[in-house]
């Protein structure tokens, strides 16, 4: 018998508590959204363009209407939504599911949903401190939240790991890996590829409870501003919860100029890769040409909090129908 | 085609991470290996990478790998058979598939210290690397003749405290005190422990 045809394959794999724990919390997001005067918005799901990180990948399908063509679902509403604040939409948020071709474990569903919001003359540091108030309203009394650490993405490598992510080279960061006793996958060059292995294997697990790591390296901006300091870092954040990552967040890059380079530099790491050069969303570069206002934007991952309400540790546990991994 | 021929390409296939699932056997550094455990985990913004938990079938070790997610690795050609047991000549224990008769020979590494629950005709689980024994298992549970033990004590019939019995094979598991030797008994081999009176 095939496991799909086995008899209670049927049923949800969340439990009805941890469902109606999901409406409570969407409920608590929106009110604290109505109170701090962010419209709730609403893009398209289904784009022609879609992202150009290497390490993300869309999932594709087809338009066969009238002006059809290849159709890709998002794995983020942020490009559209920054469409809407170059419009002139003041704070926004959506909340809605987002797609990524791939990602299936203990922490990842290939569909989930994101939380995503807008803060307009905002930076990074004033937005993490409004994400930690969002989570304490969203969580209300289901489970406590411990104090907070606001720690540079600096610091903590100097801290748990003992080197300096910003100035250390591949090599010596492959020095430090092996000395951790990390059994590296093969064919590692980029830096970025040891920091990230560091990090899953060494950091995350050993981070404070609750921490917000901001200022990261340069070369992991995605679409953050970089700052010129001694070393140039990112103004990008991330949020850690008993280790899991649940929100990323930046202070925004509005030059146009920049946004087109860093596509292209992405589309370039692609086809080194091997991996398909993808469509820029030239909509979204033409709204950054017309002038977006300066703000910074996070997107959370609803069920990663979830998962921290209901005290599970798989995301499998608070989704009704999950997809089925090994 | 002949079985080699189709070992040959058995051995040659290969497995992306996606494919991964515990019980797959991959080829580790020239070592034949089971998947125990894999997980996914990623950077929202960077590199994935499946962390493994996987034990060398060679050495019985259980060790952490990792791997980008995406990368392949070659398919290890490890089956376990059910196969009976002939006999040992001491260096070797010779098994036999018990449809097609072929025999396997399997040196003293394959068949580790399990030697003790080895009795002729049993069936036995073995491990096959390209169509050579790596690893035997006995049965759950052997049926074997006390060959040694003290004098029974008649009327003890709680098996409290117990004593030793040498059986045929040379194990020595403990007993009950009323057992006497040549009685066959039933020994659970996962714990090594008496389990029954085998009624004859």
């Amino acid at each position: 018998m095939s496991p799909a045809s086995r008899s209670d394959a049927w049923r949800p794999g969340a439990s009805l508590d941890v469902l109606k724990l999901r409406a409570r919390m969407l409920d608590r997001i929106r009110a604290f959204f109505a109170v701090a005067g962010v419209l709730e918005v609403d893009t398209p799901a289904l784009s022609a363009a879609a992202t150009t990180d290497p390490n993300i990948a869309s999932f594709a399908t087809c338009f066969n209407g009238p002006g059809g063509g290849a159709r890709y679902l998002h794995t983020s509403p942020e490009l559209p939504m920054k469409r809407l604040l170059a419009a002139g939409s003041g704070p926004i948020y959506q909340l809605c599911k987002v797609f990524r071709d791939g990602e299936a474990g203990r922490r990842h569903n290939p569909e989930f949903t994101m939380l995503e919001w807008y803060r307009p003359g905002w930076n990074h540091l004033a937005l993490m401190e409004e994400v930690e108030g969002l989570l304490r309203a969203a969580l209300g009394a289901e489970r406590e939240l411990p104090a907070a650490e606001y720690l540079s993405y600096r610091e903590v490598f100097l801290d748990i790991v003992g080197v300096d992510p910003l100035s250390a080279d591949a090599r010596e960061l492959r020095r430090v890996a092996l000395d951790l006793g990390i059994d590296p996958p093969s064919a590692m060059q980029s830096r970025d590829a040891w920091l990230d292995l560091l990090m899953t294997h060494h950091v995350e697990p050993r981070l404070p409870r609750f921490t917000f790591i901001y200022d990261y390296p340069a070369s992991q901006a995605a679409l953050a501003r970089v700052r010129d300091d001694e070393f140039p870092v990112a103004e990008r954040f991330e949020v850690y919860l008993d280790g899991v990552e649940l929100a990323n967040g930046f202070h925004e890059l509005v030059d146009a100029g920049e946004q087109r380079a860093r596509f292209e530099q992405d589309n370039g790491k692609r086809v080194g890769m091997g991996l398909p050069e993808m469509p820029v969303d030239e909509r979204f570069l033409a709204a950054l040409c017309a002038g977006m206002p300066a703000c910074a934007g996070v997107a959370l991952g609803i069920e990663r909090l979830l998962m921290y309400a209901a005290a599970v540790n798989d995301i499998r546990a608070v989704i009704a129908f999950p997809e089925p991994i090994n | 085609m002949g079985a080699r021929e189709q070992r040959v390409i058995a051995a040659m296939a290969s497995f992306s991470t996606n494919e991964f699932r515990s019980g797959l056997k991959i080829m580790l550094d020239g070592n034949p290996c089971s998947i125990i455990e894999n997980e996914f985990v990623k950077p929202g913004k960077g590199q994935a990478f499946n962390r493994v938990k996987i034990r060398n079938l060679l050495s019985g070790r259980v060790l952490e790998k990792t791997f980008k997610s995406g990368d392949t690795v070659e398919g290890a050609d490890v089956v376990d058979t059910s196969m009976q047991y002939l006999y040992t000549d001491g260096e070797f224990w010779y098994f036999m598939h018990p449809e097609t008769f072929e025999q396997v020979t399997a040196g003293a590494a394959a068949v580790g210290d399990i030697t003790k629950w080895l009795k002729e005709q049993d069936m036995c689980e073995v491990t096959l690397w390209n169509g050579d024994p790596i690893a035997v298992t006995p049965p759950n549970f052997v049926e074997m003749r006390v060959v040694e033990t003290d004098p029974g004590v008649r009327g003890d019939t709680s098996g409290g405290g117990g004593k030793p019995a040498t059986l045929e094979t040379g194990a020595v598991v403990r007993v009950p005190l009323f057992l006497e030797e040549g009685t066959v008994i039933r020994v659970d081999t996962r714990t090594g422990e008496y389990v029954s009176r085998v009624k004859e």
